[in-house]
Parts: structure tokens; C-alpha cells; sequence
């Protein structure tokens, strides 16, 4: 592995990342009110009389929301806890009607874990997980509707969220952004959570500090709410600079909630302090003890589809893929059950290289998803097939996958229709070979006097009079022969 | 332990509760007062004790994931002190 | 002819099912009696238009047979619970002018069962209180009078139930009871009431006070129409996760089942120094009815009895102070407009909650707060764990247990007292069961020199009420107790 180490003006410096990721249950219903979880209704649309905490208003806790963060347990290889513990996180807030978040303090519902990460180098390593709990979101207070007053929206008010508390085991923005995006991978497989981080379903919280290499954990920071992959990256490369210009300039980290811009890239302290977090928290008296058996996690955990890491070490393994092609195929359940099932009865490798490269390049150019785009898994198989059994060169199944994409047609039948197929009979390729020698007796000559380059030439020109269809492999041993042999 | 001016300020901002400086000593004594009355549960020996947060002996009931609620603004705004366009209104908040 | 006044809850339903009175009648009545005792302050908001109609639809379902438990009968509406269409404020100024759009569970199943709907009682300010003097609408007064004439405090918190049904301006009404709220109003008026097991009413709807606390209960005037009304107002509700799956027992009928054969234990520990000693003469005549009718009583130990009061005044407010966090201006109920929003909470808090309440919020933010966390909650949840176990220990040989529901009678309205904690003495006897989560019931057992009633209470394994309805109506009919009070006899202007 490669040494994350970052150089300051004064020598080196270790940077360290724990992350608080929240995650949006995956469920109809919020963690305890019947209110629509959905996103995106109109103000206040989706609030429950419990969700606007009215006067005697009480939670009863949806049973999916439970199942959901046990499955998420179990995808990080954690501990269940079988019995857990709400409590009220009291603090006041224009979007918390409450007055207290309802979460888990002492008793989460899932202890310690792991999560395999992938970095781009294709190395992967563990990064420890302390914790995940259960937890209410709160609102949406919006600051720019009105000159002199922020506007609540309480939508949100009570979807249940995942709090996944990773250790501080990062080293690099690299890896903090490579540990959301295997989580996210994770919980997307499991349908957890859908991982949508532009509408808020996946933010993070990141904590960062530096220090010499091999001394103590310096003071962290907390940047909060970073809604992507790359304002992640981001605000803990700023957070590192930052850092280290005030330490090696004698000053001290201030341990503080600090708030990123999206604009600027940069992180700037909050404002309104919270009151040194004095949460007082305490069991919510309006709730029991989550009590969940081992027969229920039992069967959650026989149901869980095969995760990301169990798939690439068998791509990597079996079927011999890079580790970088693996990780790409893996990160979406769809993809790797698309990959599994067009690489079947042929080639992996191929397959891999066709889908990594031809397809996902297609993909991208059209803005088209994989559950969109016509090209199955079964027709993509077909055209890798008619590579590998010499029907088709590479070349022109190009043009056949581009046909492939708009219409959705199989590629043997394309081949067919357009007379693609490659031409493998050696008659012939040697009447093509002998009428490109007879057109370039000039190059033969040279050729022969040694000059080795113009080998390619001929192969160009027998390819192109047969219209990119004669078989590449053919035309090299015969030419070979043809010019070679001096005949 | 004893409570003192700058501890009745500090739970009256963390209670949101504004107390007039000139209050801030009466109520220091009168928590005071109950405090050291309470403190006698510290004769009690609790070693090994564990805390009863409720008496039901019961587990969380559950319910299942179906919509049940929500779609009633009305009754959301009914007693609302003040709203726009469906929002509740507050002095704006600065973060 | 007999006032129909003075007919109790099953005797109401037998004219009411026997066409010799209709509810309308009954309702009528009760509006009358409840103007007429006005000055008594026990009524917040009188809904007398609607209890006619209720009233009326009453009626019809009679004639046509369908008939409720409490069909046709006149009750009163604690504050504290949530009426749908109507004022629910909990006596406080920050929810003035709160209409709900919802009706609780436990006053919804009570109109389910037929209960016609008189009006709102007052009450302490979120039921902090045991005088019913922190409500913003002033104190309610109880209809018993001091000798010299001054006005006495009901109790409280349910100050306005209990005054209401012992004034005959109700013939039933809900409490509530966190600490005694209940139970110590029920005595210092001279009526029945009940705090069930923790759980066997949903709080759903009901402002709360302390959740692990909090129970709603019924009050009347006889034992027998106590059972009636718990009947109707109890049940599991999935609504409110703490309530109870557990079946209710025939109450009703628990109440001719007598004491023969039944334990009843004594605790030590409720003999106080300086106790009223009218209060221990009425405990030993308890004891000595309860023995004529067959029970075996038992001296028992509750050894951290004395602990339960600071126990409670750590956790109740501790809850409190979070349960009231909801109560911030931006939903409902009181806005004190400000600058900035931090400043519109404070003030809106200040001015929105009375000093009673301002002062356990104080409390209990400062025992949960860091550093105190567990020198106080958890030390109180610890001790609170021990005092259930010496309740559980007790109820190993016995079926209930007798104690005094007051450590006096009822005390002149506005007694200046300087430091809280002895105001906080009055529930000293109540407050365990609430701790354990037990049911108790007070019954009005006697008067004392001053023609003041007095009451005993009677507690119960977890779910077992049919034990304090049998051994309750024991003790009512040998005490005789008929209720009288000097301000309802003398009229009151």
C-alpha cells in the first residue's frame, strides 16, 4: 500500500477519519408514525400528529424499520444486539418538534462490525464499525424564503435513519470516500437504504484530525451533513490543510462542529454554537426495550442476497477478473447479476472487458441506466459468444453492439442481417492477400529487404478489402507465410 | 453539589426558559433546597442495582410498515400560531 | 322525590335503561349544578350545548336498546386530556387557546361506552401540583369547608375532578395520577378514585407529565360506579406502546366479592412522625373493618418507603422537563414574538409556563445534565427498582395492602409555604405505586374533628383491581361515609 502520509512544511503528517454516516431506512412508513417516508411531497404533507409532537401524542416503532438496520447489521458482519435502547437526545430546534431526537445512546440495536474497502489502486483493507443505531430525522428549516424567517417543513420529521459509526481507521479522503461508497454498495444490495445521496438518503459526518506519524490522536473536527462522494473528498482535503497550516504554524485545533460550502469547497465554523452538547440523554419513557429474537435475525440473515465482497472474490478468484473491473461490476447489485448472467456460458474475462469498457461507456453517452438501456445480459453474452467462437472479429462486433444498444436485437441475428459475419475460410483470404501483393509490389520488396514495419500495412490492407470482416488470425498466418516464404 | 448563578443561567438557556438575572439567586437556592433533600437517596445502597427506567416487564410492541397517517395539514396548522404556504414560520434561524 | 343528584353512575343507568329518567334530565342537571357551583372554580370550560346532545343521542340509543356502560351519564374531563373540538390547555397559559383536532383514547372510549361529555376540569398546571394551585385558571376550591369558613385546596393535581364529583357537579370524572394526583384529591374531597396498574390506560392523548409515571383514573362518588367507569376507560390500545395486553377483569362485579379470606398487609413504614393522629385512628379503623369482614391483616416491611418522594422528584421532573420541550411556540399554544428564535423559546417558555412548572423543568434538566447523570437519574432508577421490589416482595403473602392516602386533611386555599419539599410531602403516601407502577384507590373512609373527610388507600399486585374494588367496597360500607360537603349542603353563591 502506498504511503498516505502528507508532506507539510515541517515534515510529515498522519490524517485521521472516523465517519457518521446517516442512511434513510428503506421502508413506506416512519420509524414511529404512520406518515409517508416518501421524499419529495408538498409541506407538511407527509406529518403525522405524532411526527408534530401534538400534545399527547405518542411513537410506536414500524417493525420493517427494525428488520432494516438488523439486515444492514448483518451486511456489515456486526454484532445484533437483541436488546436495545431508545433515548431522547433532548435539544431545542426549529425542526425538532419535540424537543428531543429519539435515537439509541447506550444500547444500539448493532455493536461492532467491519466494512471491506476498495481503493483504487486495487488493494482492499478493513475499516472497523463501532456502531449502528436507530434514529428519527429531523425537518427542514429553509433560511431563504424570507428576509427576517426561516420556513419548517416536517416532511422528514421521523424517517428512520441508520447512524453507521465507523472507526477512525481512515487515512486518506480516498479512503473515507472508498468506505461511503462500499457502505452505500452494501445497503443498496440489502435494499436497505436507496443510497440516494442528492435527496438526502446517504450524508455523512466526517471527523478529521491530524498528527505526527506514531504520536497520539491530535483534535478533530466534525464537518456535517456532506451529501456526496465528492464534497466528502472535498471538505477532509481542506480540513487536512487547514489543519496542519495552523498546527505548524504553533496554533490549536479548535474540537468543533463545522459546517462545509458547497461552492467554495471549504469548511467554516457554525455559528450557533449547540450549548457545549449537552444532550441529557436518557431512556425515552414512552418506550420499552427493543426486544428482537435470534430466530427473526436467524431468518433475516438466511434471506440476504450475496453481498459485493463475497461476488468479487469470485471474480477475482474463479473467473480471474482485475480487481479493478471486479470492484466496478460489484459496487451495484444490478450490474454484478447482469454481469453473472451474460458471462454464463462464455468468456468472464471478455464479458468483463465488454461490459466494463463497451457497455458502461454506452451507458454513460446516453445518460441511460442499466435497467433501461435494451442490451440484456443474454444478448451481450451472444456477441462476447460470436467473438469468441472467430464469427466476428472485435472490430465489427463494435458495430454490432452499437446496433445491439438502439434496438435491443441479438447480435447473431445482426451479423446475419448486415453480413458481418467474419470471413475464416482461407481461399478466400489468401485471393484478398494475393491481390493487395500484386497492388504493392514495391512494399513486398522492401519488406523483404528487412523492413519488418511494413507487415502491418498488409494486414491494414487485407482487412480493409474485405470490409473489416476477414478473420485477423487468418490473414496474420497466411500473410506470414506469403511474405515470408518468399512464394 | 451546589447549584449557583451561573448554573441556574446555564440550565435555564439548556431548558430555553428565560430567567431574569435578579431571579437567578432565589432559584439557585430553592433547587438547592431540593437537592440536598434528594440527596438522601445516597444512603441507599444500589451496588449491583440496576435501573428501572419502566415497569412494564413488557418489550416494545411493534407495528407493522403500512402508511396509516399523514395528509392532514389541516390538522397539523389547526392551532398554528403562525404559517405560509404550508410551513411553519419562525424568527430566521442563522447557522 | 329524590334528587337526581343524588343518584350514583349504576344507579343512573338502571333509571336511565328504565325510562325514569332520560339523559337529558341527567345532563341538565348536572349543567344546572355546575353553574350553580361556579364559584368553586372546579369547571375550566363548561361544554353544556354538547352535552345535551350527547345527551340526546343517549336517549335514543336507549329507546332503541343499544345502550352503552355509561350511556346517559354525566362526566367531567380532566384538562390534561386532549377533546376533540374543544379547549384542552392543561391549565397553562403556553396552550392557551389549543383545540386539538384528535380525542384521547381513554375520554374516546368513555363517549364510545355512552359517557355524555359535561365539560373541562381544572386542574394543576400539567398536573404539577397537589393543591390544584399552579393552574393558570386559578385554584379550584373543594366543596368541603374549613370550620372557620376559609376555603380549602381540593388536592391535585386533579383538583377540579375531585372537587366536581364531590360538589354533584359531575357524576363521574378522569384524573390523572403521577404521583398521587388522583388518589390524595379523591381524599381530601371525600370521594373514590382509582389509579390503575401502569399500562391498563392508554395515555394516548393525555399531555404528559412523566410517561413512566403517568396513569389516567376514574373518580365518583361509590365504589361500585368507580368499577363501572374504569370498565369503560381502560383497555390496550396499540397507540401507546407502554399500554398493557393484559385482560381486564370483570370490575363491575369485583365489587361483591368481599374481603373473606383475603391478606392484607400493614407497612411500618407509613407511620410518620407528627403524622395527623386522626389520620392513624381512621388507618386503624381500616384495619379493624377489613378484619370484621373476614381478611387476616399482616404487618409487612417496605423498607425504602421514606426513599420513594426524592426518588420521584428526580424522575418525574427529569421527564417533565423533556416531555415539556414540545410547549416552544412554533406549533402551537403561546408565541412570545422575538428576533431571533432561541429568544422567542425562552421567552415564550417564561411567560407561557407558571413558576411551579418552570421550577421542575429547572430540576429535571439539571439531573440529567452532564456530570449529574448519574449521581441523581440513574442512582433515582436504581432506588426506584428497590422500591418495586419490596412491593414485590410484599405481594408474596399479600393480596393488598392498607395505608393512609394522606398524611392530613385538606389544607386552606393559599397556605404560604417557603420551601417546595413540604408541599411535595403531601403524596408521600402515594407516590410508591406510581414508582412501582402499581394500582391504588382511595376511599373515603371518615371525617376528622373539623368535619373534614379523610381517606384510606388500598393497593394492589400489578392488574389485579378487582382486589381494590372488592376490598374498597368493604370499606365504604362500613364507613357509612356520606358525602355532604358544607358548600354544596349550604348552596354556594
Amino acid at each position: 500500500m502506498t504511503s498516505n502520509l502528507v508532506r507539510g512544511a515541517t515534515g510529515d503528517w498522519e490524517v485521521v477519519i472516523g465517519l457518521e454516516v446517516h442512511a434513510q431506512v428503506s421502508s413506506n412508513a416512519k420509524l414511529f408514525s404512520g406518515a409517508s417516508a416518501t421524499f419529495g411531497a408538498d409541506p407538511n404533507q407527509n406529518v403525522s400528529l405524532v411526527d408534530a409532537a401534538m400534545p399527547g401524542m405518542l411513537p410506536v416503532i414500524n417493525h420493517e424499520c427494525v428488520r432494516q438496520a438488523v439486515r444492514t447489521g448483518l451486511g456489515l458482519r456486526a454484532d445484533i444486539n437483541l436488546v436495545s435502547v431508545f433515548d431522547r437526545k433532548n435539544y431545542f430546534y426549529a425542526d425538532l418538534p419535540q424537543g428531543y431526537q429519539i435515537s439509541q445512546f447506550k444500547q444500539p440495536i448493532v455493536g461492532e462490525g467491519k466494512l471491506r474497502i476498495d481503493l483504487p489502486d486495487g488493494s482492499s483493507r478493513n475499516i472497523g464499525i463501532e456502531r449502528l443505531h436507530l434514529e428519527q430525522d429531523a425537518g427542514k428549516s429553509m433560511h431563504d424564503q424570507h428576509p427576517s424567517k426561516s420556513y419548517i417543513d416536517l416532511n422528514r420529521t421521523g424517517v428512520a435513519l441508520m447512524e453507521i459509526v465507523s472507526r477512525p481507521d481512515m487515512r486518506s479522503s480516498i479512503e473515507a470516500a472508498s468506505y461511503v461508497r462500499k457502505l452505500r454498495s452494501i445497503m443498496r444490495y440489502l435494499g436497505t437504504c436507496d443510497g440516494n445521496m442528492e435527496e438526502g438518503s446517504l450524508r455523512a459526518d466526517v471527523n478529521v484530525s491530524v498528527r505526527r506519524p506514531g504520536e497520539a490522536l491530535g483534535t478533530r473536527t466534525e464537518t456535517k451533513n456532506l451529501n456526496s462522494l465528492r464534497f466528502i473528498q472535498q471538505a477532509i482535503d481542506f480540513e487536512v490543510v487547514r489543519q496542519i497550516e495552523i498546527l505548524e504554524d504553533s496554533g490549536e485545533i479548535d474540537q468543533e462542529t463545522r459546517l462545509f460550502d458547497t461552492t467554495t469547497g471549504t469548511t467554516r465554523t457554525m455559528r450557533s454554537k449547540e450549548d457545549a452538547h449537552d444532550y441529557r440523554y436518557f431512556p425515552d419513557p414512552d418506550l420499552l426495550p427493543l426486544v428482537i429474537s435470534q430466530d427473526e435475525v436467524d431468518e433475516l440473515a438466511a434471506a440476504l442476497p450475496e453481498l459485493p465482497d463475497q461476488i468479487k472474490d469470485r471474480l477475482t478468484g474463479d473467473y480471474g477478473l482485475s480487481a479493478y473491473d471486479a470492484a466496478v461490476i460489484t459496487e451495484e447489485r444490478e450490474t454484478a447479476l447482469f454481469y453473472e448472467a451474460a458471462s454464463q456460458q462464455h468468456d468472464r474475462k471478455l464479458v468483463a472487458n465488454w461490459m466494463t469498457v463497451e457497455l458502461f461507456g454506452a451507458l454513460n453517452k446516453s445518460g441511460q441506466t442499466l435497467a433501461e438501456c435494451k442490451v440484456t445480459p443474454k444478448r451481450l453474452g451472444g456477441l462476447v459468444g460470436l467473438i469468441s467462437d472467430g464469427t466476428i472479429s472485435g472490430k465489427i462486433a463494435k458495430d454490432v453492439f452499437a446496433v445491439m444498444f438502439e434496438t435491443g436485437g441479438d447480435a447473431a441475428n445482426i451479423v446475419e442481417e448486415k453480413g458481418l459475419k467474419q470471413v475464416s475460410d482461407s481461399g478466400a483470404i489468401e485471393a484478398l492477400i494475393d491481390a493487395v501483393i500484386a497492388a504493392n509490389e514495391d512494399k513486398v520488396a522492401e519488406y523483404r529487404a528487412g523492413k519488418d514495419k511494413l507487415f502491418g500495412f498488409f494486414v491494414g490492407q487485407v482487412m480493409k478489402k474485405s470490409g473489416g470482416q476477414a478473420n485477423p488470425g487468418i490473414v496474420n498466418q497466411i500473410l506470414r507465410t506469403r511474405l515470408d516464404g518468399g512464394g | 453539589m451546589s447549584v449557583d448563578k451561573t448554573t441556574v443561567a446555564k440550565i435555564a438557556r439548556l431548558a430555553r426558559i428565560h430567567v431574569p438575572d435578579e431571579r437567578q439567586q432565589a432559584i439557585a437556592t430553592e433547587l438547592n433546597g431540593i437537592l440536598s433533600w434528594v440527596d438522601e437517596l445516597n444512603e441507599v445502597n444500589t451496588d449491583n442495582v440496576e435501573p428501572l427506567a419502566n415497569v412494564t416487564g413488557h418489550s416494545l410492541p411493534m407495528r407493522d410498515d403500512f402508511v396509516t397517517d399523514g395528509d392532514r395539514i389541516d390538522d397539523v396548522l389547526a392551532n398554528v400560531p403562525e404559517s405560509a404556504g404550508g410551513f411553519f414560520v419562525v424568527p430566521k434561524v442563522v447557522e | 322525590m329524590v334528587d337526581i343528584l343524588d343518584l350514583g353512575a349504576v344507579e343512573a343507568r338502571v333509571a336511565l335503561d328504565a325510562g325514569e329518567i332520560s339523559a337529558v334530565e341527567l345532563a341538565s342537571a348536572y349543567i344546572a349544578a355546575a353553574e350553580e357551583t361556579s364559584g368553586l372554580n372546579n369547571y375550566v370550560a363548561l361544554t353544556a350545548e354538547h352535552a345535551l346532545e350527547m345527551a340526546a343521542a343517549s336517549d335514543a340509543r336507549i329507546a332503541k336498546g343499544e345502550a352503552g356502560l355509561l350511556e346517559g351519564v354525566p362526566i367531567g374531563v380532566k384538562d390534561l386530556f386532549c377533546t376533540a373540538g374543544y379547549s384542552s390547555t392543561a391549565c397553562s397559559n403556553i396552550l392557551a387557546g389549543f383545540t386539538p383536532t384528535y380525542e384521547s383514547t381513554v375520554t374516546a372510549n368513555l363517549w364510545r361506552e355512552g359517557g355524555v361529555m359535561l365539560g373541562k376540569l381544572n386542574c394543576d398546571e400539567f398536573a404539577m401540583g397537589s393543591a390544584n394551585e399552579t393552574s393558570a385558571y386559578g385554584p379550584a376550591i373543594n366543596p368541603w369547608q374549613a370550620a372557620d369558613g376559609a376555603d380549602l385546596v381540593p388536592g391535585g393535581s386533579s383538583g377540579g375532578s375531585a372537587s366536581a364529583v364531590a360538589a354533584r357537579s359531575a357524576l363521574l370524572a378522569t384524573g390523572t395520577d403521577t404521583g398521587g394526583s388522583i388518589r390524595q384529591p379523591a381524599a381530601f374531597c371525600g370521594v373514590v378514585g382509582l389509579k390503575p396498574t401502569y399500562g391498563r390506560c392508554s395515555r394516548w392523548g393525555i399531555v404528559a407529565f412523566a410517561s413512566s409515571l403517568d396513569q389516567a383514573g376514574p373518580f365518583s362518588r361509590k365504589v361500585a360506579d368507580n368499577a363501572l367507569m374504569m370498565q369503560a376507560m381502560a383497555g390496550f390500545d396499540p397507540k401507546d406502546s407502554t399500554s398493557a395486553d393484559v385482560p381486564l377483569q370483570e370490575l363491575s362485579a369485583a365489587v361483591t366479592l368481599g374481603v373473606r379470606g383475603m391478606k392484607i398487609g400493614i407497612p411500618s413504614e407509613y407511620v410518620l412522625d407528627g403524622m395527623d393522629p386522626e389520620v392513624v385512628t381512621i388507618w386503624q379503623q381500616g384495619q379493624d373493618w377489613l378484619r370484621a369482614a373476614g381478611a387476616e391483616l399482616v404487618d409487612i416491611s417496605l423498607p425504602h418507603t421514606k426513599y420513594a418522594l426524592p426518588t420521584y422528584y428526580i424522575i418525574a421532573p427529569a421527564e417533565a422537563s423533556s416531555n415539556l420541550a414540545r410547549y416552544d411556540g412554533v406549533r402551537y399554544g403561546k408565541r412570545v414574538e422575538a428576533e431571533s428564535l432561541d429568544e422567542m423559546y425562552a421567552l415564550t417558555r417564561a411567560e407561557g409556563f407558571g413558576e411551579e412548572v418552570q421550577r421542575r423543568i429547572m430540576i429535571g434538566t439539571y439531573v440529567l445534565s452532564a456530570g449529574y447523570y448519574d449521581a441523581y437519574y440513574l442512582k433515582a432508577q436504581r432506588v426506584r427498582r428497590l422500591i418495586r421490589n419490596d412491593f414485590d416482595t410484599a405481594f408474596e403473602t399479600v393480596d393488598a395492602i392498607l395505608t393512609p392516602a394522606t398524611p392530613s386533611a385538606a389544607f386552606p386555599v393559599g397556605r404560604k409555604v417557603d420551601d417546595p419539599v413540604t408541599n411535595f410531602l403531601n403524596d408521600v403516601f402515594t407516590v410508591p405505586a406510581n414508582l412501582a407502577g402499581l394500582p391504588g384507590m382511595a376511599v373515603p373512609a371518615g371525617m376528622n374533628g373539623d368535619g373534614l373527610p379523610l381517606g384510606l388507600q388500598l393497593l394492589a399486585r400489578p392488574f389485579d383491581e378487582a382486589t381494590l374494588y372488592a376490598a374498597g367496597q368493604v370499606l365504604e360500607d362500613a364507613a357509612g361515609f356520606v358525602a355532604n360537603p358544607t358548600r354544596r349542603a349550604g348552596g354556594v353563591s
